[in-house]
């Protein structure tokens, strides 16, 4: 067994009985990273001399007694939308090529406070926005299940690098499923905490109301070890919530779903769900009451606005937000004629892809004179309603299962040139976001050509712990988090 | 509803993008599909209902003490500026 084919949670077991130093597991994380990710696309950046000094200053506080805790000598990546500093930071744009952040995320301070190796930065789509990795500007991420296929997306990095085995957990952002389409795609676990639960201080900004912070990681374990880490009140982010953060991994080699209502909403078992990704879900939801668990029939009747309402919303906040990428401050800035107004204009022009001008030109019509009304402010009150439907259904139930995504991997190319299929791809995820809900979601089976599949769990405010207790029974009698992809073997 | 490339054009300045003839053809038939889906929007009644401006309730994130706190220097805020003046940021002509 190589030192890479551990979970995150058997790598802290295993630093911790010194069979193993965080040195030699950093050291396999970079090999492997050599010899797969040529093929993956999954890092933009490795830092492997930073990571070698911090797995031998783990190493050394182990061995004075000194550890400090289960992510102490584990080597993580970052979606590179984390501010590191001294570190190359791009967002997936060319507009912030060369940027060096003078400030670390709140992130990077926390999993170093926690002695946790940070290897690189993950290739994501361009400032988040996408869903299959191809609007990066540093090229595609490719599925370790599938070269041919998207590992999803905005975060497919962090996905394809934990499906690869090249680090033991990673971080991502989610804004309308970011995480857990690309965990469903690549075959990995990853949780979308709830609105509020972690800091986005350092955070690239996206839309501030629906981004939020998260791990993936091979396990439901994992990625409790990894989110209780960062979690928690933050005084650079006034919307980072101040509540206890739980110690959500102990206790769950022992987690049950006795007795646990889950319900399971009609809206989301519908037409246009891959009838191979509808069999693996729903074999799940019977293991799932095989161990116990009640499933609930529930509504939520709003489901089919989900997609309008977020992308009104979701571009309107980020119009405004990527108005700063203005030439003046940092990243790319066009000033070879004329005045101010052509250096916005062009460094703006050259400096974003496709999809981000899109997205930006939907969020400034929304937001404009005449259409306010109609499209921002009516999306906001449907938001409201849609909020609503899973309070209701929230009234019978514990956690809802879904389907994380309608399908599993597509081809890379296959929806590149036709926006609105690429954002269908969000159908089942983006609700979550509108809502502030914790969200997860955790392999469940594979369709007939070896494409991993994906189920998903959402939950109450604030409620992760349930969550993270379904996903582990759930992986303590399943297998299909164990295996791994044969192309990049 | 389709827009129109004017239309297109306008966002298009209200963005700060400048877009060549193609791209505005090629907005102007995304967006137009996409707005035509977000149109959906439409057919629900939201009379009486509040909108959601925020995923938690804003009075659960109270405001700090107006205190000085650590802060970048003048140096760190500068590296990566494109142009600078000594402590300022440089940017092109303003007045036209």
């Amino acid at each position: 067994m190589k030192p890479t084919d551990l979970t995150l949670a058997g790598l802290a077991a295993s630093l911790g009985r010194k069979e193993l130093s965080s040195l030699e597991a950093t050291q396999a994380c970079l090999e492997r990273i050599e010899a797969t990710d040529p093929k993956i696309g999954a890092f933009l950046h490795v830092d492997a001399e930073g990571a070698l000094a911090q797995a031998r200053a783990s190493d050394e506080r182990r061995a004075m007694g000194a550890s400090l805790g289960p992510l102490d000598g584990v080597p993580v990546a970052l979606k590179d939308i984390f501010c590191t500093k001294g570190i190359p930071t791009t967002c997936g744009s060319k507009i912030l090529e060369g940027f060096v952040p003078p400030f670390d995320s709140s992130h990077v301070i926390r999993l170093a406070q926690a002695g946790a190796v940070m290897v690189g930065k993950l290739n994501m789509d361009e400032f988040a926005m996408g869903s299959s990795n191809e609007t990066s500007a540093y090229g595609p991420c490719r599925n370790p299940w599938d070269l041919e296929r998207t590992p999803g997306g905005s975060s497919g990095g962090s996905a394809a690098a934990v499906a690869a085995r090249q680090v033991f957990g990673t971080l991502g952002t989610d804004t309308g499923g970011s995480i857990r389409q690309p965990a469903a795609f690549s075959g990995v676990t990853g949780i979308k905490p709830t609105y509020g639960r972690c800091s986005r201080y350092g955070v690239i900004a996206f839309a501030s109301s629906l981004d939020q912070v998260g791990p993936f990681g091979r396990t439901a374990e994992d990625c409790a070890l990894l989110l209780q880490a960062i979690a928690g009140r933050d005084p650079m982010d006034s919307t980072s919530l101040d509540v206890p953060v739980p110690d959500w991994a102990s206790g769950l080699s022992s987690a049950s779903v006795k007795g646990m209502r889950l319900g399971v909403p009609k809206e989301y078992f519908v037409e246009g769900v891959d009838p191979e990704v509808e069999a693996a879900v729903r074999a799940a939801m019977k293991r799932l009451e095989e161990l116990g668990a009640e499933l609930v029939p529930v509504e939520l009747p709003h489901t089919e606005y989900g997609i309008s309402t977020y992308y009104v919303v979701a571009p309107a906040e980020c119009s405004s937000n990527l108005a700063r990428f203005d030439g003046v401050r940092y990243g790319l800035s066009e000033r070879q004629e004329g005045g101010l107004r052509e250096m916005y204009f062009r460094t703006r022009a050259g400096g974003f892809g496709p999809e981000v001008k899109r997205r930006i030109m939907i969020g400034t019509w929304a937001l404009s004179s005449g259409y306010y009304d109609a499209y921002y402010l009516r999306a906001q009150k449907v938001r409201t309603l849609i909020k609503r439907d899973f309070e209701e259904a929230f009234r019978k139930v514990d956690a809802i299962v879904t389907p994380t995504t309608p399908t599993a991997a597509f081809r890379l190319g296959e929806r590149a040139d036709d926006p609105l299929q690429m954002y269908l791809a969000d159908v089942f995820t983006l609700a979550c976001n509108l809502a502030g809900l914790p969200g997860m979601s955790l392999p469940c089976g594979f369709t007939s050509g070896g494409l991993p599949i994906g189920m998903q769990l959402l939950g109450k405010p604030l409620d992760e712990a349930t969550l993270f207790r379904v996903g582990a029974a759930y992986q303590a009698v399943t297998d299909w988090h164990e295996r791994a992809p044969q192309e990049v073997a | 509803m389709a827009l129109t490339s004017e239309q297109v054009e306008r966002v298009a300045k209200l963005a700060r993008l400048s877009l060549s003839n193609d791209e505005i053809e090629g907005f102007r038939d995304q967006l137009s599909t996409i707005v035509d889906y977000i149109g959906k929007l439409q057919s629900l009644d939201v009379s009486g209902v509040e909108p959601t401006v925020h995923a938690v309730d804003v009075e659960s994130t109270p405001l700090r003490e107006d205190v000085v706190g650590e802060s970048l220097t003048p140096g760190e805020a500068l590296a990566n500026a494109p142009a600078k003046a000594g402590t300022l940021f440089l940017v092109p002509r303003i007045i036209e």
